[in-house]
């Protein structure tokens, strides 16, 4: 490829330059730095939430805050957590990686990628707007009715609630089908299934989880706004309706939500277990179809957070088996990881060091998961802080630990610097002792106990001692997050250079510059197994016959990747955020008014009208090479 | 600590120390999963030291080994077909011990059971304590006393919001939905005074809203039982009467119910043996006259956010209700 190609490439797939183009850009890598730069702010949101909830628990009839407030901020901090961060942030990453993991030049319908963060953006605002005048929403992140319901929870908190619901779902729905779409029909020649890196693999699961888990939610939270504004019954038992409706339809949602957050992360494991190791992951098949039987069986599990409730005895039991029985998918891919690193040469660098405290962190808190898989365990453990401890082991082991990891080996492909392997260390450390510092004396307490959601306690229930100890912790966990900071502002200027592949792993993403120029490939590559980089490349090495001055990309078959036909993607522009400002004005207005539902889609009907108009010139002018090359 | 606790006469409220035989089925259970959870984390952390100690060290520059794309690795393959097959039957082993320990709780005799009806209300119990004979019903607020060794049943029910009952030296909880019924089976095997508190988040008050249990032999609990039937005493002193006479004519009278006399409203706490509970406010300060004072005059600066009003009563009129008050035993 000559220069004057690559140029011609890097001007097609460019975003547009200036004020008005950083709102009409929709490269996926863009967007995806934003998408992930924005749920990062509410992760730090959430967590100062949390550190001053520590402090109003730290003693016994603490006057921190008030009971408003702290329900508040519990709310705030676990919606803020589930919805705004550790989701999205999972399909952030995956935006970012997946068009690159799988040799494609753009994440498929790459303007609904840009919507998506948009409205995300939007809704996350508007809950934090919410919040910051006293209206945020304090009913938990569950919401659980009748306490959510008209009449125990009057004024616009709780809608505000249900809005964010809405406007996040949306997004996380619009990300799924484009994730799975990138990865059916726009993986390189040659990448068939069996040989998709296994982070391509659990995006997929996640993706199809998601089209079946959110619309729960989605259709939940709506039941409830309408019970909240125009007066229907769906979960008033009084009127016919049920509460348990609500908990069945939320826990559907919300169980699967956990993997939601804990499959993508097993990719992370897969990418950087092979590339420490030097060697291919192992039971390649054995950890595709764990993933798979995960991702099914994390929807038959949704009771086991309703064991407290009068359900019949007999059914719950089911529960508890189907509980059980999704240990042992996790089991097979912890035990294929361990088999890769026992039986490679391990490089131990900070990436390695957040997943090997996947062993450690998320091993715990499946154990206390299989505590609370018992129902006469449950009924003691359930709604106490034991519960608080077991969520975090799972979401920081299996989340939040490999995410990190896979920042710090991710990062110098987003930005062509390494982070500081030294102040990495650091972080790894202090991140993993205040980690337990502050939540392993939880399960102590949760048995002794403290239950959870209590914004005090009296002093004569001897729960002071580890209350503090967590207070302690949750401050080097604060910490920890801080030098986070430093080292990416720091070395995003002045880190080493990376180079195309700095650790020398196998998959796709490692084979283009640091960072990817706009179209992500100067060759669309051509796959010949599971590592391209680490095995021999027979001939043909790269697709031809693209043109480098049209978005065109090559879409293949669904199982064997074979080329199928050629696609033109749209080119940027605005009106994925005039669409996302018309949704906005509508979702918001509807909290006051059920009218915005009707006049509010006027506006979503010009915008989107407008996204879809097709360009006359471009289509003449395509048409015009088509028929004489 | 646990010492500490009985020592300043705080009553129990850990699950750890079962003091009836529903709370001891759950803590064999727990002490088995212990046991058998910490086995299988030691093991696995174990395993990945191991590996992590006996694989030679690399960097980024080492040449992967890919050889295994080209053919199977049976030995691994094998070894980690057993891990699996023997956490497979590890997970076998606790859906057992789960289901052996459900048919125990749900096998609890409920011969001569005594039989309780509480409901929730945003943040108080209500406990009615039912018989066959209508007449010998009573009802009380945040204290159940139960008699050691005789199963209980609670019925469970709720008037707002879900709340869950939660005594965990005596049994699991279980929650109080509005429009359903759910029961719960308990027995305390040993007397002493077991705190239970609302497990599921009920709204602003939801950490103040605790109730205590005492278990005492079975002829004080008949005594207490039969103290309960009866109607609040006649007040004996011209300042309980007048007393009784601010009760009567204020608020009060709007919420409470006093048996014997024209109190009969229901929606707060049953006041006929007030002066006979230990705690006021669910479970959350001492029922002296302090606390009782600083309660009738101003709830919102103890519990913020309770349906109860404020009430600014002269200071001999609330001199003389906080003497009538204290004759309710």
């Amino acid at each position: 490829m000559t220069d004057r190609d690559a140029e011609l490439l890097e001007q097609t797939w460019r975003d547009p330059p200036g004020f008005f183009g950083w709102f009409c850009a929709i490269n996926h890598k863009t967007i995806a730095k934003r998408f992930m730069v924005t749920t990062f702010i509410f992760f730090v949101l959430a967590g100062t939430l949390a550190l001053v909830m520590r402090l109003q628990l730290a003693r016994p009839d603490g006057h921190v805050v008030g009971p408003d407030l702290y329900d508040q901020m519990f709310t705030m901090h676990g919606s803020t957590m589930m919805f705004l961060f550790a989701v999205p942030v999972m399909q952030a990453v995956a935006v970012y990686l997946v068009p690159l993991m799988v040799g494609a030049r753009s994440v498929a319908f790459p303007r609904m990628n840009a919507f998506a963060w948009w409205i995300f953006t939007f809704g996350g605002i508007m809950l934090y707007v919410a919040f910051f005048c006293n209206v945020g929403p304090d009913a938990g992140w569950f919401a659980y009715v009748p306490l959510s319901g008209p009449q125990y929870s009057p004024g616009k908190r709780v809608d505000m609630w249900a809005q964010m619901i809405t406007f996040t779902e949306l997004s996380g729905l619009m990300e799924a089908i484009i994730i799975i779409c990138t990865i059916l029909k726009m993986r390189a020649p040659g990448m068939t299934l069996n040989r998709m890196p296994l982070y391509v693999w659990t995006m997929l699961a996640t993706s199809f989880m998601v089209l079946f888990a959110l619309p729960a939610v989605m259709l939940s939270s709506t039941a409830l706004i309408c019970d909240r504004l125009i007066g229907t019954h769906f979960f008033n038992p009084g009127e016919g309706g049920d509460a348990l409706l609500w908990q069945h339809l939320f826990w559907f949602f919300g169980h699967p939500e956990v993997y939601l957050i804990f499959i993508p992360p097993l990719g992370f494991m897969s990418s950087i277990i092979a590339t420490f190791s030097r060697r291919p992951v192992v039971g390649y098949p054995a950890m595709v179809l764990a993933v798979i039987a995960t991702a099914f069986l994390a929807f038959g599990l949704w009771v086991h957070h309703m064991f407290a409730t009068n359900l019949p005895d007999l059914g719950k039991t089911f529960f508890t088996a189907a509980s059980l029985m999704i240990a042992i998918p996790s089991s097979v891919q912890i035990f294929c990881w361990i088999a890769t690193l026992g039986s490679g040469k391990v490089n131990i660098k900070t990436p390695l060091l957040f997943v090997l405290a996947f062993f450690v962190i998320l091993v715990a808190g499946g154990l206390t998961g299989l505590m609370l898989a018992s129902v006469s365990l449950d009924v003691q453990l359930h709604d106490t802080f034991f519960v608080v401890a077991h969520l975090h082991y799972v979401l920081f082991g299996g989340g939040v630990f490999p995410l990190f990891g896979a920042f710090y080996f991710w990062f110098p492909k987003f930005t062509g610097r390494m982070l500081s392997e030294r102040l990495g260390r650091w972080q790894f450390w202090l991140f993993f002792i205040g980690f337990n510092v502050t939540f392993f004396p939880m399960h102590i307490l949760g048995l002794q106990g403290m239950t959870r959601r209590i914004y005090t306690y009296p002093a004569q229930m001897g729960w002071e001692g580890m209350n503090m100890t967590a207070t302690i912790g949750s401050f080097m966990i604060a910490i920890s997050v801080l030098i986070f900071i430093v080292n990416v502002l720091k070395s995003r200027r002045h880190g080493a250079l990376a180079g195309p592949n700095p650790w020398g792993a196998g998959t796709l993403e490692w084979s283009t510059a640091s960072p990817p120029p706009a179209g992500n490939f100067e060759l669309a590559p051509v796959v010949h197994g599971r590592y391209p980089l680490w095995q021999e490349a027979p001939a043909p090495t790269h697709v031809t016959g693209l043109a480098n001055g049209d978005r065109e990309v090559l879409v293949t078959t669904v199982a064997d990747a074979l080329p199928d036909h050629r696609m033109t993607l749209p080119s940027p522009s605005p009106w994925p955020f005039w669409s996302a400002v018309a949704t906005t004005i509508l979702f918001i207005g509807s909290i006051f008014t059920p009218w915005a539902v009707v006049w509010g889609s006027v506006p979503v009907a010009i915008a989107a009208t407008c996204w879809f108009w097709p360009k006359r010139n471009e289509a003449e002018r395509r048409r015009r090479v088509e028929v004489h090359p | 600590m646990t010492a500490h606790i009985v020592a300043a006469g705080a009553p129990f409220q850990d699950a750890l120390r079962p003091f009836g035989v529903q709370a001891a089925h759950i803590g064999a259970l727990w002490n088995f999963t212990l046991g058998l959870c910490t086995l299988v984390f030691l093991a696995i952390v174990a395993a990945c030291l191991v590996a992590l100690w006996r694989a030679p060290r690399a960097h980024a520059d080492t040449v992967p080994d890919v050889s295994s794309l080209a053919r199977a690795e049976s030995r691994i393959h094998r070894r980690v077909g057993w891990a699996v097959g023997i956490s497979s039957l590890g997970l076998l082993a606790l859906l057992a011990a789960d289901v052996f320990t459900s048919r125990a709780l749900a096998r609890l005799p409920l011969k001569g059971a005594v039989n309780i009806t509480l409901i929730g209300h945003q943040w108080w119990w209500e406990a009615r304590y039912r018989d066959e004979d209508v007449s010998r019903e009573f009802s009380t607020a945040n204290e159940l006393h139960i008699p050691v060794g005789r199963p209980v049943i609670v019925t469970l029910l709720s008037n707002d919001v879900i709340h869950s009952l939660w005594i965990p030296n005596l049994q699991g909880k279980k929650d109080l939905i509005p429009g359903r019924t759910a029961t719960l089976h308990l027995r305390a095997d040993k007397p002493g005074v077991y705190r239970g508190q609302c497990a599921e988040f009920c709204g602003l008050e939801h950490a103040l809203m605790a109730l205590q249990v005492m278990a005492e032999p079975s002829e004080r609990y008949e005594a207490w039982a039969a103290r309960q039937r009866q109607p609040a005493p006649e007040p004996a002193t011209e300042l309980t009467k007048r007393g009784r006479q601010v009760f009567l004519g204020t608020t009060c009278v709007m919420c409470h119910t006093i048996a014997g006399t024209t109190a009969g409203a229901g929606l707060g706490p049953d006041l006929t043996h007030l002066a006979g509970r230990q705690t006021i406010a669910a479970g959350m300060f001492p029922n002296n006259r302090g606390h009782l004072a600083g309660w009738i005059a101003d709830p919102q600066a103890l519990k913020p956010g309770v349906n109860m009003p404020a009430n600014s009563l002269p200071p001999d009129d609330l001199q003389a209700l906080l003497a009538y008050l204290e004759t309710l035993k």
